[in-house]
Order: structure tokens, then C-alpha cells, then sequence
């Protein structure tokens, strides 16, 4: 064999191999993206069901082989969730909640944080570690004591059962301490020589330097006031104060058997839609918040 | 004189959150393990001027409770099915997302979903397309009015319905309704942090790996899982704490009752023995369970910092 013909080969060899790995690669990537979008059918498939669900009349929903798409779309549901469930009245409680407990919430976060972040005191590493130390800990184990503790104090079924208890939370004071640790040390030192005082600089500089971490700690409370069911249950299950999710469990207490679920997943529908609304426009923050926490709520 | 004035100033920063942590935090501590250690100790009963004898009675009460027995297995089984799972799938998805470029930013969107839902709100849904309706014990002569799209799709692959949380449905057919549900909430929170880890991997070990023209599979257990090692720990410790204060998911899907309409109870995890116990009004009880949750947490996550101390690769 001459020298030419055994290179012509190999040239032949090396385009047969890269045709056969471009083959390869676009079947791996056709599996990759075939596995991607089946998980995210069965991910989305839910929302699907419950979204088609709640605006089918009772005898479509019945029918022993379903449909796919609605036949009628029935916007009464809608209406009757919103009575059934008195969704209305538990909107209201659960924003008071939400909005006074994250405005609160914040102010003490902020002024916590600070202190660990900038001032010196006796004691400051150790503090800070116990701090640290109690996010060990189940909430289960202070709910014992806590409703003892709001039953003498006489608050049970009022507001400020639902908004004091959680005022601190460890996590957002640490979250936050992190986010101004990060803020220059020459910034406050030339605050300190034009004489401008520590709550100035806490509230003109560290405040809106750390806008991004305090909107998703705001977001993360908001959604916690939304979801939180057991200690709302515990403490405040009347009329006048009961909120969202204790408010749903409690209009719909059959999950099984022969009830109405187009009302019920109606009323569902209802409930998420917020947080689907959060969802939409201020998922960045959602998102760094919780990559930093591990904490849903 | 300045010095002693800073720290008069700290504390007045710190004063708001010191004196509710003090309330709401620190004496429920120390009121746990007072009240765990009183026999039989029941708020009311205190009120009423009872005295209560100094002991370790509520642990081995609790211990030899049947009902709390029962609890804890399915609390452990649910930790032992679904953070393996979960944590498994979200390995894929993540690794799947980080090797495509099109459409990543849209899954990755619609992967994070479910997290941002209300854990009873979707439970509902749950419920509603594993649910029955008609009559299903098993028997000759039913009526199935709708089998449950679940059913359905079952049915359509040519396999027989499951009774999954109807009047007399078996455990298995209730725990897998639960692991099914509780994998699909925990995935978003896994995804998240796999995909953060696996975009902060620096792409010169895959480069080296492309020239060495190493096999994807070795790629992917001699360079990303160990380079990965770091988050899947940080989300397997948190999957098992979360795991084991499991409640609320299954209050979505079967309601307080805690289990199918003929049996309830059944599928009760620890924190939901805490809760019985409170309302039962036995504060002794519920304070030694919650102890023995924190107990095990505390163990649990040792043992998963230990084997990743070995394990990890910082």
C-alpha cells in the first residue's frame, strides 16, 4: 500500500466516526431533551388536572372515561368556591397577617442583623452562635410551650397570636448579617467622619444597599403567612381570624369519596393563584432567598 | 467611656429580638425538657394545683405507646423512600439542564414550580386524581363511577385500578400516594441547588476529560458527583429533616384524619403524635416525643456530616 492510499484511508476513517459521533451525539441529545420534557409534563401535569378540573360541571367531572380538554367551560365553580369556603373574609385575615408580621419582621431583622454586623459588644461570637444553634431545633418543640404561653397571655384567636410568636426568625437575621458583612468598612468610616449616626447609616446606606435579600425575605414571609396551617389551626380557628390554608382544609374536609371537586379544585385554583402571581414576576428573588435556605416559608 | 457606650447601643438594637426569642424561643426550651421530665404532666391538671412526680415516665411511655410506634415507622419509611428518590431524579434533571442550552432557562422555570405552592392547596389535587368514585372494596359488582385519572392512565397501559385512598385501600397503595407527592415537592429545592452547584463547576475538569476522551459515564462519577459532593450532602441532610417533620403534605391529601376514611390515624408521623398529644392535653407526652424528634434529627444529620466528611470533596 503507497503512502497516498493509507492517508486517503484514514481521512475516510476519521469522517466515518465523526459522522457516526455527530449521530450519537444528537441521539444523546434527543434522549436528554425527550427525559427533560416528559418529567416536566409529569411536574406540570397537576396544575393541568386541577386548572381543567375546576371549570367542568360536576357530571363531566364524573364521567368513568375523563376528558382532556373541557366540553363546557363552567365559571360558576368559581363563584360557588369563593362563597362555599368564604374565601373572601380569608383573604383579608391572611394579608393583615402577612403584611403586619413582614413589616415587623423586618424592622427587628434589620436592626439585629446590624448589631451583629457592625457594632461591638460583650459576648457577640457567642450570641450569634447560639442563635445559629436554635435553627437545630423543631418548631414542633417550641409550639408546646408557645401555646401555653399565648393562652395566658390571652391571645388565642386574635391577630397577635398569628403575628408575634414568629416575628424573629434566625434564619433572615443570618441571611442578612451575611449581606451587610459584605458592605466596605470605608463606607462607614466616612460616614463616622462626616458625623452622620449609626441609625442614619443603617437606614440611608446598609438599608438600600441590601434592597435585593430584604425582597426575598419579604417574599419568603409573605408565602410563609400564606401556607402556614398548624399554629393558625392551633390558636386562632375562629371565623374572624382564620387564614387561607386552615380556612381550604377546613371548607373541604372529604378527600375522598363522592365530593364535589370542580368547586373544590376551584376554590384550590383560587388559593395558588397568588403565589403563582409571586411566582411570575419575582422569581429571581424567590430563588436566591431559597438557594440559601433550605427553609419552605 | 465611647466603649461602654456601643455596647449600651448594641443591646438597644438587639433589645426587640432578644426579649421575644426569650419568650418565644429559649423558655419553650427549657419548659420542653422541664415538662418531658414530669410524669403525666397536663397543663390543666397543673392549673388544678396537681403536682407531678420527677422522672424519665413520659419517654418510656411514649416509647411503648403503639400508636407513636406506628408513627415513627411511617415517618422513617417516608425519609427512607423519598430522599433517595427525590434526591436521584433531581441528579438527573439537574445534570440533563446543565447539558442543554435552548429551553434551559424555560424547564428550569417550570422544574422550580412546584415549590412555590401550598402544600394542603395541591394535596387537594393529589387527592382528587388518585380518588375513586363509586364503590371499590375489592369485591365482585362494583360500581366505578370514575376510577381517577391516575386510574385512568393505568387502565390505558392495559394495568388493573388501584384502590389508592379510598374506604379500604392498603398501606402500600396509601404510602406510595404520599412518597408519589412528596417526591414531587421536594424536587424543585433539589434542582435548584444541584443546577447552582453543577454551573459553579469549573469546565476545565470536563475539558481535560474531553482530550483524555473519557467515557460520559466515568466523566459523570469521577468528576461531577464528587465535584457535586458538597450539595448533594447539603441537600440529603435537609431532605431527612424535613422528611422527618413530615405532616402537613399528608393533611393535604387525606384530610385531619390522618389516614383513609376506615382507618384513621394510620399514616400518622411523629409531629402529628405531637400535635394529638397537645390537643389530648398532655403536654408530658407531647414534649417527650418532640424531644425524641429532635433527638433523631440531631442524630441523623451527625451521622450524614460524618459520612460526608469522608466523603465530600471540598
Amino acid at each position: 500500500m503507497t503512502q497516498k492510499s493509507m492517508s486517503v484511508m484514514h481521512d475516510r476513517d476519521l469522517g466515518k466516526t465523526s459522522a457516526r459521533q455527530k449521530a450519537g451525539k444528537a441521539l444523546v441529545y434527543f434522549g436528554i431533551y425527550a427525559f427533560l420534557i416528559l418529567m416536566a409534563l409529569i411536574v406540570l401535569f397537576p396544575f393541568y388536572w386541577m386548572l381543567i378540573s375546576s371549570v367542568k360541571s360536576l357530571e363531566e367531572y364524573r364521567l368513568s372515561t375523563p376528558t382532556l380538554w373541557p366540553r363546557m367551560i363552567l365559571l360558576g365553580n368559581y363563584a360557588e368556591a369563593f362563597t362555599t369556603a368564604a374565601l373572601g373574609r380569608l383573604f383579608v385575615n391572611t394579608l393583615i397577617v402577612g403584611v403586619v408580621s413582614t413589616i415587623l419582621s423586618l424592622v427587628i431583622t434589620v436592626l439585629t442583623a446590624f448589631a451583629f454586623a457592625r457594632l461591638e459588644f460583650k459576648g457577640k461570637e457567642l450570641l450569634f452562635a447560639a442563635l445559629l444553634a436554635t435553627m437545630m431545633i423543631p418548631g414542633e418543640l417550641f409550639t408546646i410551650t408557645n401555646y401555653s404561653t399565648v393562652t395566658t397571655f390571652g391571645w388565642i384567636n386574635t391577630y397577635t397570636v398569628l403575628i408575634v410568636p414568629f416575628l424573629v426568625s434566625v434564619f433572615y437575621i443570618y441571611l442578612l448579617r451575611q449581606n451587610f458583612l459584605q458592605i466596605p468598612n470605608e463606607l462607614y468610616l466616612a460616614a463616622k467622619v462626616d458625623g452622620t449616626s449609626d441609625w442614619k447609616y443603617l437606614w440611608k446606606v446598609m438599608v438600600p444597599l441590601s434592597l435585593p435579600t430584604l425582597i426575598s425575605i419579604t417574599i419568603l414571609k409573605m408565602m410563609g403567612a400564606w401556607n402556614s396551617y398548624i399554629w393558625p389551626r392551633l390558636v386562632a380557628n375562629d371565623e374572624a381570624h382564620r387564614l387561607i390554608t386552615n380556612g381550604l382544609r377546613n371548607a373541604f374536609t372529604d378527600t375522598t369519596g363522592d365530593v364535589n371537586y370542580p368547586v373544590q379544585m376551584a376554590a384550590v385554583a383560587l388559593v395558588s393563584l397568588p403565589l403563582f402571581l409571586v411566582f411570575v414576576f419575582l422569581r429571581k428573588y424567590i430563588m436566591s432567598g431559597v438557594s440559601r435556605s433550605g427553609i419552605k416559608g | 467611656m465611647v466603649e461602654s457606650k456601643q455596647q449600651w447601643k448594641a443591646w438597644l438594637y438587639l433589645a426587640p429580638a432578644i426579649v421575644l426569642l426569650m419568650v418565644f424561643t429559649v423558655w419553650p426550651i427549657v419548659n420542653t425538657v422541664r415538662m418531658s421530665l414530669l410524669e403525666g404532666y397536663s397543663g390543666l391538671k397543673a392549673a388544678g394545683g396537681a403536682t407531678f412526680q420527677f422522672g424519665f415516665g413520659n419517654f418510656e411511655k411514649v416509647i411503648q405507646y403503639r400508636r407513636f410506634v406506628q408513627c415513627l415507622r411511617n415517618t422513617v419509611l417516608l425519609c427512607v423512600w423519598t430522599v433517595p428518590i427525590s434526591t436521584f431524579l433531581a441528579l438527573l434533571i439537574a445534570v440533563a439542564l446543565n447539558s442543554i442550552k435552548p429551553l434551559q432557562k424555560a424547564l428550569q422555570t417550570i422544574f422550580f414550580l412546584p415549590y412555590v405552592t401550598n402544600s394542603i392547596a395541591i394535596g387537594m389535587v393529589f387527592a382528587a386524581m388518585f380518588n375513586i368514585v363509586g364503590s371499590f372494596y375489592g369485591t365482585q359488582n362494583e360500581i366505578i363511577v370514575t376510577a381517577g385519572i391516575i386510574n385512568n392512565v393505568i387502565e390505558f397501559f392495559g394495568g388493573k385500578p388501584v384502590n389508592w385512598i379510598n374506604y379500604g385501600s392498603s398501606y402500600m397503595a396509601n404510602m406510595t400516594v404520599m412518597i408519589v407527592y412528596i417526591v414531587w415537592n421536594a424536587l424543585p429545592f433539589k434542582i435548584l441547588i444541584l443546577l447552582g452547584g453543577l454551573q459553579s463547576i469549573n469546565k476545565q475538569y470536563y475539558e481535560a476529560a474531553k482530550v483524555d476522551s473519557a467515557p460520559r459515564s466515568r466523566v459523570f462519577w469521577r468528576i461531577t458527583v464528587p465535584l457535586l459532593s458538597p450539595m448533594l450532602a447539603y441537600v440529603i441532610i435537609t431532605g431527612f429533616i424535613g422528611g422527618f417533620k413530615e405532616y402537613t403534605s399528608i393533611v393535604g391529601i387525606f384530610g385531619e384524619k390522618m389516614g383513609p376514611p376506615d382507618d384513621a390515624g394510620r399514616l400518622n408521623t411523629m409531629v402529628g403524635f405531637i400535635y394529638d398529644s397537645l390537643s389530648a392535653n398532655n403536654q408530658g407526652r407531647a414534649s417527650a416525643a418532640a424531644l425524641i424528634l429532635f433527638g433523631i434529627i440531631l442524630v441523623v444529620t451527625l451521622i450524614n456530616l460524618q459520612v460526608s466528611k469522608k466523603r465530600v470533596h471540598y
